[in-house]
């Protein structure tokens, strides 16, 4: 199964819901395509759903980081929500859980940009 | 097929060329989690030489033959002595040091883009070996361990 995107609005903060694998090729670029709108059309708030995606390869902790950095570089914030164990497990090695701002109930990580 | 090599203790379970896509890297991939749930690993074993498997495909297929068509990737799995999961990836590409790669840990490379593979293969495998084979490529050798882990 490869990424599916489903985005939606809670109040200002936009979530992205991610499911499926995030690897080379059509789920990392899907992705970076998804960030990439949402921050050409100003949206600064954007809260990643992880709860569903299953696997992520390096190439798709490389688009969270070049998600994190673009959504930085125009003033906005990017986190994370719902990481699997696995998910977690890798950016834990990777040394990036601390870089991101990683939470594990909706609400609260969406009142956490106010 | 499998073989044996009774002399050495090593059975072949894998022995394949690929063509320089990203459909042979799944396809690596599937198989040789065929061949890992076959030698006994669980659930949280596979998943780690998959993610190995995963990354030294993606570098054999993309930086090491730069999908060039022309170019193969021989991967090749054995056991050796009922205790050791080896599998070995050979691409024909130009090389690299392995020296020369950058540290993803280190505190000006967390947030690069790219430049985790190496390492993830490292730490999600018992052993790693990365070799120049002559005349050109780069082959490198995954090692887990059978059995239970202390």
């Amino acid at each position: 199964m490869s990424v599916k995107l489903n985005t939606r609005q809670v109040g200002d903060v936009t979530v992205i819901d991610v499911s499926g694998r995030i690897t080379l090729g059509e789920g990392s670029s899907a992705l970076r395509d998804a960030l990439r709108e949402l921050t050409a059309k100003g949206n600064k708030k954007i809260l990643l759903n992880l709860g569903d995606v299953s696997y992520i390869d390096s190439s798709g902790i490389g688009e969270l980081v070049s998600g994190f950095t673009t959504v930085a570089n125009q003033g906005g914030t990017l986190k994370l929500l719902s990481l699997t164990k696995r998910v977690k497990d890798l950016l834990q090695i990777t040394k990036l859980y601390t870089v991101f701002d990683v939470h594990e109930d909706e609400a609260h990580a969406v009142r956490s940009f106010a | 097929m499998a073989t044996e090599k009774g002399a050495t203790g090593a059975k072949d379970v894998l022995d394949r060329h690929y063509p320089s896509t990203l459909e042979s890297v799944d396809q690596a991939e599937s198989e040789i989690l065929n061949a890992a749930g076959e030698a006994g690993f669980d659930e949280d074993d596979q998943h780690r030489i998959g993610m190995a498997v995963r990354e030294c495909m993606v570098n054999a297929v993309v930086h090491g033959n730069r999908y060039n068509r022309n170019k193969q990737v021989h991967v090749a799995v054995l056991i050796e002595d009922a205790a050791r999961f080896i599998i070995r990836i050979t691409d024909q590409g130009e090389g690299f040091e392995v020296h020369e790669v950058p540290d993803p840990l280190h505190d000006q490379n967390l947030l690069r883009h790219s430049g985790r593979g190496l390492f993830l293969m490292g730490a999600f495998m018992d052993d790693m070996k990365v070799r120049k084979v002559p005349p050109a490529g780069t082959e490198v050798t995954l090692v887990k361990n059978i059995g239970p882990h202390e």
